[in-house]
């Protein structure tokens, strides 16, 4: 397995102007079927405005921005982090960038990676003379 | 699944007194070495580990003059698969994520995704009317509206001359 291996953890970064938001790495699963590999990310409290998917080379970058629509009052307790979400996988060479797909569901990210089907090794014969 | 507190105490300074020291000052360093049980990635207390089989998804308590607001981190469930129910003041939330039928085929290359049941009590710091309490869900996050009840409610007292 090749397709999609994770390459980095936690960072701190700055978002635009205001003040420094960390991230934090959320949970992932990573399933093949023939076609294609399915990689879902678990981010409570982010919407379709709030993610940015961006692919460089073979690397994959997911940023999930948290809607900042707490309830009103207070905080008097809290466990959750206050902390956006974002997480990097490294692509093998088998997935075809161009047609990946995603959808956003109650705080799921789910992503279709389709399988290239110019990836796939080709045999190659080496005449001897 | 981690636990993160918003606002963390600066742990640097309380003295570490090694004995003789007064008893808040060792109560303090009792709860440090506590605190550092859950964080050691060595630890098997640690996030993470076997050690906490299950889901324990964050909540958050908001407080304003009239009501309390819980906030749950609840991502990929169905609304009929989350039950909320009130005993006295302590409001309980549980339910069940199920994975996808199609999931099951296929190889699995990471599962880091809790699937399974879940429950989590929250104890209110002051009564509620159970009657008025609201519950939504969206992105995920299921949050719920609980009114105070009139006297938990605080009150103004005018001062006589």
């Amino acid at each position: 397995m090749n397709a999609t291996a994770e390459n980095q953890q936690t960072t701190q970064a700055r978002a635009g102007n205001g003040p420094a938001r960390g991230f934090v790495t959320p949970p992932a699963n990573i399933s093949a079927t023939e076609n294609d590999y399915v990689l879902e990310v678990d981010m409570p409290g982010v919407d379709k405005e709030g993610l940015e998917l961006t692919v460089e080379g073979n690397e994959l970058t997911i940023v999930g921005r948290r809607k900042s629509d707490l309830p009103e009052g207070e905080a008097c307790y809290c466990e959750s982090p206050n902390a956006d979400y974002r997480r990097l996988f490294e692509l093998g060479p088998d997935v075809d960038t161009s047609r990946i797909s995603a959808e956003m569901s109650q705080g799921v990210l789910k992503l279709h990676l389709p399988k290239s089907e110019k990836a796939k090794p080709k045999h190659i014969e080496v005449k001897v003379t | 699944m981690k636990l993160i507190r918003r606002e963390r105490q600066d742990r640097g300074a309380v003295t570490r007194g090694q004995g003789g020291g007064t008893p808040n000052l060792e109560l303090n360093r009792l709860r440090q070495q506590i605190d550092s049980l859950f964080e050691d990635p060595l630890s098997i207390f640690a996030p993470g580990t076997s050690f906490f089989e299950g889901w324990t998804p964050p909540v958050d308590v908001f407080e304003d003059k009239d009501k309390y607001a819980v906030r749950a981190e609840l991502p990929g469930m169905k609304k009929e698969d989350i039950e909320v129910s009130l005993d006295g003041n302590t409001l309980t939330i549980s339910g069940e994520r199920t994975q996808e039928e199609e999931k099951k085929e296929g190889e699995t290359y990471r599962a880091e995704r809790f699937f399974g049941r879940f429950q989590r009590s929250i104890t209110l710091p002051a009564p509620v009317q159970a009657d008025k309490i609201e519950a939504s869900y969206k992105d995920g996050v299921l949050t719920i509206r609980a009114p105070k009840s009139e006297e938990a409610k605080p009150k103004q007292i005018a001062v006589k001359s």
